[in-house]
């Protein structure tokens, strides 16, 4: 079987050298490198088209999900070999998306099969762009309070209410969306609905955040319809939907920490901070600080690698998302912190070229929602708190 | 490899841990600790060690061990670490084991039978000062016809006054702290010139403060290459800094198991205080750096066992990251249990103590720190 994996990995490292644009084997300089796909997606370049193409393709910008859905029907020891591969030619990620990290798995948990011959193959060839319509103004950390209403008029729900923190609803082109379908109840009284962002009656306005970047938005609708088989579960239960996809999204949001990609933060200090005589950094507490987080950061990238392990073998506690969701957004806040320290004035210039247009502070600040998108962190603990130590309720 | 135990180690795991619990609990070593026993651990559980083949667990089959690696170690020592046993575990089935496997078979054929059988009992004699300076050697070994006289002073030698065997560095050229000139010996106890100071510690285990003065070896004793022992020590030194840190994964999960209890069963204000958001969120917290420094423990053991490049890298951020954790573990565990946490009846101070020592022993997470940004180029 080991055999069979190193032929595996043969066979993928020569075709990732044969198909993978040199271009695409660079870092990525920002955050508009990243390929989103969908309607509204203009490409950086013919390479990163080109990319995703020949991955989508071959099924490997879901590598783990079935061929039938788009994917490439690789098991999980296959689809880590992949990622190795990918990352020691310095390949960058053909697609990513909503799609893949959030409603995929939910989909292929949940839906029916029409549902996923419909949406799986879109979402694996980056053709439609997905946005997440949970939270609302009275309804954050208390998310099942939430009060977007879908009246069942026969052959189509009819949707009203508002939702915020819509991440790139602008952007979308469809939107998973959690509403009410009954008042009489709290979690039991949610349902899951699909749908088209060009639907008459949805309209979305940014929201500038103290980076000055807006990447989320305010989504309304007004008397949308949204046919009945776009319901995802049954009626009244999605909120188990909503539970298993925001495990996923926790997954995601906790693998931006540790280890991020570009310079590292040692080497970003010593640029700006330069040696001493004995060619440590020139700042002891600030290096002591760095190595501190460091530990932390080596020891939380073997935690990750961990969790993945023991997810794709079936041997995670459900909760144990909330623990890698916490620990990872707040090690990327320090890591941040340390950033600025290390960077000084120069880090604090906010429009100057020198500055990439405030490049350091503007992430500082963005890294600042980490912990409380998706869950904050006291959710996060109160969760591991009661469903993997089993402290009782107050 | 998948970075979780496959199922001979957990079937391993779940031999261990009974064991343990049964033949040496916390109360094993209070009953030590109140009979002011002088060797600090019991010579039949370290021969019942060597049945269940605990201390022949690095040794080669060839050589009569179960010849696996520092995963299966570390599950010996994590329970060794949940239940507070004393035994000379560390020194001798993992460091001095890890020095001797490599060499040539006369050496191993000397030692090794002994420590398979639970027999022997080894120490590492590394420490020069008060803090772990493993650069630092300067105990000196001068060459005296085929073999060498010893003299300098090592201290923090846990066990050294029950052990057969001293593994230890010395200095065959160069100045204080380089790289090269030193070597590692096996030095039998019973060479005469050896002066061994008992010294109880915080914890109730004894260190050693070992004097020699012209002890005289024949050149049989040197473990590897003379002049080139930097390479082995630091292996040696990564085996054990790696074992440390399951010991106080195992210390952590001892401690915090006894508090979770305590949480769910004292009553305050009319409620357990188990259900106080104040105390959750910190037993939570607590919990998430305890999953990060099992995940990096392991780790460490499989790029030791895989023989990875890193493996020195990680058994640094391993101690280090075990270090921190378990020194937040015990400290909430007695701050939680309140006033009976401060008692010498009730078990969890015995936790604190343990914890503080295998902190200390191999480099505390402020030298790892250090030696992590050296690695690293800064």
């Amino acid at each position: 079987m080991a055999d069979a994996l190193e032929g595996f990995r043969r066979e993928a490292r020569d075709w990732l050298e044969e198909n993978c644009p040199a271009e695409m084997r660079t870092p990525m300089r920002s955050e508009k490198g990243i390929c989103w796909g969908g309607r509204k997606f203009t490409f950086a370049s013919d390479a990163q088209k080109q990319w995703l193409d020949v991955m989508a393709q071959r099924g490997w910008t879901v590598p783990d999900w079935p061929r039938e859905y788009g994917g490439g029907g690789l098991s999980p020891a296959e689809a880590k070999v992949l990622k190795q591969e990918m990352a020691a030619l310095g390949c960058r990620v053909p697609l990513q998306s909503f799609g893949i990290s959030m409603l995929g798995p939910a989909l292929l948990e949940y839906g029916t099969e029409a549902q996923k011959l419909e949406h799986l193959p879109k979402i694996a060839r980056g053709e439609i762009r997905w946005c997440q319509g949970y939270s609302e103004p009275n309804a954050g950390s208390d998310l099942a309070s939430l009060a977007t209403s879908a009246e069942d008029m026969g052959d189509h729900f009819l949707v009203n209410g508002q939702k915020v923190w819509t991440s790139y609803a602008d952007q979308a082109d469809w939107i998973f969306c959690l509403v009410r379908t009954d008042t009489s109840q709290k979690q039991s009284g949610i349902s899951f609905l699909l749908f088209d962002m060009e639907s008459e009656g949805v309209s979305t306005k940014p929201i500038k955040l103290i980076s000055g970047a807006s990447p989320f938005c305010e989504t309304f609708f007004d008397d949308v319809k949204v046919p009945k088989d776009q319901l995802l579960g049954e009626v009244n239960q999605g909120w188990t939907v909503a539970k298993y996809l925001l495990g996923h999204e926790r997954e995601m949001i906790s693998g931006m920490g540790g280890r991020a990609q570009g310079p590292s933060l040692s080497e970003h200090a010593l640029a700006k901070i330069g040696r001493d005589e004995q060619r440590r950094l020139d700042d002891p507490v600030l290096r002591a600080r760095i190595a501190l987080y460091e530990v932390r950061a080596h020891a939380f990238a073997a935690m990750s690698e961990r969790f993945i392990d023991r997810l794709k073998a079936g041997k995670i506690h459900p909760a144990q998302p909330s623990m890698m969701k916490y620990y990872g957004t707040e090690l990327n806040k320090d890591r941040h912190e340390l950033l600025m320290a290390a960077g000084g004035g120069d880090a604090l210039e906010w429009d100057s070229e020198a500055s990439g247009g405030g490049k350091a502070a503007r992430a500082w600040l963005r890294t600042k929602a980490n912990s409380i998108e998706g869950g904050t962190s006291e959710i996060q603990l109160n969760i591991i708190a009661k469903r993997i130590l089993e402290l009782p309720e107050g | 490899m998948p970075l979780f135990l496959d199922d001979d180690q957990e079937t391993l795991a779940d031999t261990v841990r009974p064991f343990m619990a049964s033949e040496a609990p916390v109360s094993h070593l209070r009953t030590l600790r109140d009979a002011d026993d002088p060797a600090g651990f019991s010579r039949d559980l370290w021969r019942q060690f060597g049945e269940m083949g605990f201390t022949g667990v690095l040794v080669d089959e060839a050589d009569g061990g179960l010849g696996l690696g520092h995963v299966e170690a570390g599950i010996v020592l994590e329970e060794i670490g949940r239940n507070l046993t004393p035994s000379p575990f560390i020194g001798t089935a993992v460091g001095a084991v890890e020095a001797l496997r490599g060499v040539d078979a006369a050496l191993k054929q000397a030692w090794l039978p002994g420590i398979v059988a639970g027999e022997t009992v080894a120490a590492l004699a590394l420490d020069e000062g008060a803090k772990h300076r493993p650069r630092h050697v300067a105990l000196k070994a001068e060459r005296q016809g085929n073999g060498f006289r010893l003299s300098g002073a090592k201290q923090f030698v846990a066990f050294g006054h029950e052990a057969d065997l001293l593994i230890v560095s010395a200095r065959t050229s160069g100045d204080l702290a380089d790289e090269d000139g030193v070597t590692l010996f096996a030095v039998p106890c019973s060479q005469p010139g050896i002066t061994v100071n008992a010294e109880r510690l915080a914890d109730s285990s004894f260190a050693a403060r070992v004097d020699l003065d012209g002890v005289e070896l024949d050149g049989s004793a040197v473990i590897g290459e003379i002049d080139g022992g930097r390479a082995l020590l630091n292996r040696v030194l990564s085996a054990v800094r790696a074992g440390a840190s399951s010991e106080m994964v195992g210390v952590a999960e001892g401690a915090s198991a006894m508090t979770l209890d305590y949480l769910k069963q004292r009553k305050q204000f009319g409620r357990v205080i188990g259900s106080y958001q104040a105390l959750q969120h910190r037993a939570a917290h607590l919990y998430s750096e305890m999953e990060v420094a099992r995940a990096a423990t392991l780790k460490a053991q499989q790029s030791l066992d895989a023989g990875s490049a890193d493996a020195d890298r990680d058994a640094s951020v391993a101690k280090a990251m075990a270090g921190i954790t378990s020194s937040l573990a015990v400290r909430e565990a007695v701050q939680m249990h309140g006033g009976i946490g401060m008692t010498d009846e009730y078990d969890i101070g015995f936790f604190m103590k343990r914890q503080r020592v295998l902190a200390e022993m191999f480099g505390d997470a402020d030298f790892h720190a250090d030696l992590l940004a050296r690695m690293e180029g800064y």
